[in-house]
């Protein structure tokens, strides 16, 4: 009997088990995904799911020309009170005509303070740059702002 | 090599929000070809930044080839209790870099 049972327990932990690791593999896949695309909007589509962001709560601050583009400043805060309720749980930018479109996601707690962070990024040329806010309560926001680049920072 | 560099008041009031600063020398190489040979050249990249205070993560970056390279990274925390924060950067040939910070609240 004793033996039996520890053999259904082993199984179940083993289904257990794999199933996390099938879920991490998808998230995981499906990020990937996101992160190669030169579509923006496709990008963004992925980010929130299918929903469309609203303009407003999101500030990018980025310099209007920027004469290197291998380093290009960046700020980006949100508007949010960073409560344990409501808060912003991640930044992410897109740089719209860049090789790669998705540059970079931060994501915040609400131990964060704010929803404030600043770096420096690459741009391949003139182009608008998105930032997509997503909030505790699932709500998508997004500010834009365009850059014109008088030295492209992608190009070898 | 990388080295990093944090910038982090030594103290802070209780609740108070602080900005940390943190640099990190890196070439952030996109995958690419060498231009004489033709060799491919593999990116080698921060793929992930984490910033922790006490053990607890409160800050992840997750950046791509965009982000500039010898990433600058600034951002907030707010502090409720003396402690130690640890920041973590982590590449695509498996390095790791830490850089740590002690904070008093007074």
């Amino acid at each position: 009997m004793n033996e039996v049972r520890i053999k259904v327990i082993d199984r179940r932990e083993f289904l257990v088990t794999s199933g996390a690791a099938i879920a991490a593999l998808t998230a995981l896949t499906s990020g990937a995904l996101a992160r190669e695309t030169k579509d923006p909007t496709k990008l963004l589509q992925e980010i929130t799911g299918g929903a469309a962001p609203t303009e407003g709560k999101v500030k990018l601050e980025m310099p209007e020309i920027a004469e290197n583009g291998a380093t290009v400043p960046v700020k980006v805060s949100v508007d949010s009170p960073m409560t344990d309720k409501d808060y912003c749980e991640s930044v992410t930018l897109i740089a719209t005509k860049n090789p790669s479109v998705y540059v970079c996601a931060f994501k915040f707690t609400p131990d964060s303070g704010k929803a404030w962070v600043s770096t420096r990024i690459r741009m391949a040329q003139t182009q608008e740059v998105w930032a997509v806010a997503k909030m505790s309560d699932g709500k998508f926001y997004i500010g834009k702002t365009t850059v014109k680049v008088t030295i492209g920072g992608c190009g070898g | 090599m990388a080295k990093a560099r944090v910038k982090v008041p030594k103290k802070a009031k209780k609740g108070e929000i602080i900005t940390i600063k943190t640099l990190i020398k890196h070439k952030m190489q996109r995958a690419t070809k060498d231009k004489k040979t033709g060799k491919p050249i593999p990116r080698n990249i921060i793929h992930t930044f984490e910033a922790k205070f006490n053990g607890k993560p409160f800050l992840i970056g997750e950046w791509d080839t965009g982000v500039s390279a010898n990433p600058y990274c600034a951002f907030t925390h707010r502090v409720n209790e003396s402690g130690e924060y640890e920041f973590v950067w982590k590449d695509d040939a498996g390095q790791t870099y830490t850089a740590k910070a002690k904070i008093e609240v007074a």
